[in-house]
């Protein structure tokens, strides 16, 4: 047994080794030292939790088995998962961060004589708000991860799900929810406590279904966020300061990547919680149907213009990632260095379904990250470069959000593709992309459009460099 | 008169805000996938509020419904532990600089 106070210093010690964590990511050298406090810090959480429990008899024996089932669970995921499912798997772990915490929460009300709460019946105010809000916060970011893995994965549409007056049935849970918690302190009855959870569920379900697709990478932070703020809601009700740290970092975290992809889009944080695109605009972008020439060429044509190039940007996009065409670009950058062109690529803050999802598959594919750009510090490198390839992207190159001021884009920052001499355009079709809106790039005179697979496209152009 | 430990609590997670706002806009945005995996990786020290409900109590009782929640909660968090920092550490040791030209 070790004291109160002990345990409190270790457990700071372990805040502290999860704020290095992340301090750690501020560069890709000290990030994996970053990611070794973070064990530590873990390591050293557990750890101590169970000296100081003290309970070495068979609940111990069965602690060190669910850990390693758990654990090995955890670990053939990791070693299995492709790249490309990474929005999925962090979608996926979310959920269990949230109902993880839902189950504490739960454990904590019908026993809380272990964590020094009270009886049951007499709980403490103070720790009843806070192991419901806990609760509360745990169970929405259960079910909306489950959502947003659904839909990531493909399970379920993409597509927004939205209905009449579905914005106020979700304001009225969250009333009849403080409603709810209101009681929970007056009687202490468990009834309100199961309310609150099933209401909660519910709520995270509604919350997620209306956005659509390419607004993941927001919904993700955001559900991250969420699974800080449940952590921070439990470690106040345990009274455990490791917790109280690492729910902060992480919600704030999550807001802070919310915001930034936000931003990426020109869109408020309200606009996209609150559904969709796609729904209302499709119809805007039916009418102008009229049919305007286009230049398509072959992995010939392109082959040649990128062999006698001198500089050549790539702009890769969600389609990438669908293709697998990552390893297939990596070569072909590499035959064109070879011809002496120069390449570097371009990152859009959303493109993907997530925070740095492109990075993550240039990574993979063996390219360095010193070749990787984001917008800002290569979007005047446009205008001075002879060829943009661009792969599996397209809202996040169209100028109309420079130029239409009638746009749903409109404002979005974009690269400036149109910009250099010629654009290389891989799709599949000539179909709108994600925000129902035609690009405008399609039709300019510089762009050759390379009606194919993004994979299969790349892997012909290096058959004729 | 004594300050209530709960406003103790709230400095702390208040001043741990700031820290994280500050830190994580450092975070350089090629890492940001690796970020988010790690987050969710130490959000996990939830497992910590599991263990004690699992194993404190009433010697005697494992399977109260209290303790069956504590055993439930440990094996997702430690799904979360194991997955969030190993696929951390597989996407990280990815991430290459240039190599110099013809080693």
């Amino acid at each position: 047994m070790i004291s109160a106070n002990i345990l409190a210093i270790f457990y700071l010690i372990s805040g502290v080794l999860f704020i290095l964590a992340l301090r750690g990511l501020s560069s890709p050298e000290t990030s994996r030292q970053g990611n070794l406090f973070g064990i530590i810090g873990m390591t050293l959480a557990i750890g101590v939790t169970i000296i100081s429990v003290g309970n070495f008899s068979t609940g111990f024996l069965y602690l060190i088995i669910l850990l390693l089932i758990g654990g090995s669970i955890g670990a053939f995921i990791a070693f299995k998962i492709p790249m490309t499912a990474m929005p999925e798997l962090v979608a996926g772990f979310h959920s269990l961060v949230g109902l993880a915490a839902v189950f504490v929460a739960i454990s904590a009300f019908l026993n809380p004589e272990v964590f020094n709460l009270g009886k049951p019946g007499t709980i403490k105010i103070s720790s009843l708000i806070e192991m419901s809000l806990g609760a509360a916060i745990g169970a929405v970011t259960f079910t909306g991860s489950i959502i947003a893995f659904l839909k990531l994965r493909g399970i379920m549409s993409g597509s927004p799900i939205t209905f009449f007056g579905q914005h106020y049935l979700n304001l009225a849970l969250g009333i009849i929810l403080i409603g709810l918690i209101y009681y929970l302190c007056k009687t202490q009855t468990e009834t309100w406590f199961w309310t609150i959870i099933v209401i909660s569920f519910l709520l995270g379900v509604l919350l997620i279904i209306p956005i659509g697709g390419a607004d993941m990478p927001v919904v993700i932070s955001m559900l991250n966020s969420y699974s800080g703020w449940a952590a921070a809601g439990i470690g106040f009700t345990l009274e455990n300061t490791a917790l109280i740290i690492t729910g902060a970092l992480v919600g704030s975290s999550g807001a802070i990547l919310s915001y930034i992809m936000c931003k990426g889009m020109n869109r408020s944080f309200f606009n996209v919680i609150l559904g969709g695109w796609g729904a209302t605009n499709q119809i805007s972008s039916s009418k102008s149907k009229e049919q305007k020439p286009v230049k398509s060429g072959n992995a010939d044509d392109a082959a040649f213009l990128m062999k006698n190039a001198s500089s050549v940007i790539i702009v890769p996009g969600y389609g990438m990632a669908v293709a697998q065409a990552q390893h297939a670009l990596r070569e072909m950058v590499d035959a064109l260095k070879k011809n002496g062109v120069k390449v570097t690529y371009a990152i859009h803050p959303v493109a993907g379904r997530m925070p740095g999802h492109m990075n993550v598959l240039l990574a993979e594919a063996n390219v360095p990250y010193d070749e990787v750009f984001e917008l800002e510090e290569i979007n005047n490198d446009f205008a001075n470069c002879d060829v943009a390839y661009v792969i599996g992207a397209n809202d996040v190159t169209n100028p109309v959000a420079k130029s239409d001021p009638q746009s749903p884009i409109y404002g979005m920052p974009i690269l400036d593709v149109e910009k250099s001499k010629s654009v290389l355009f891989v799709k599949r079709s000539l179909s709108p992309g994600y925000a129902g809106i035609d690009n405008d790039l399609f039709y300019r005179d510089n762009t050759l459009m390379l009606f194919s697979d993004a994979k299969k496209m790349t892997e012909d152009i290096i058959k004729n460099l | 008169m004594e300050i209530d430990p709960f406003i103790f609590r709230l400095s702390i997670f208040i001043l741990s805000i700031f820290i994280g706002y500050y830190v994580v806009w450092s975070v350089t945005p090629s890492l940001h996938t690796p970020l988010m995996s790690v987050t969710n990786a130490i959000s996990s020290v939830i497992i910590v509020g599991a263990i004690i409900a699992a194993l404190a109590g009433e010697t005697g009782i494992i399977f109260g419904t209290a303790n069956i929640f504590g055993f439930l909660a440990i094996i997702l968090a430690a799904v979360n532990i194991f997955g969030g920092f190993l696929v951390t550490q597989r996407m990280l040791a990815m991430y290459k600089k240039k190599k110099k030209d013809k080693k």
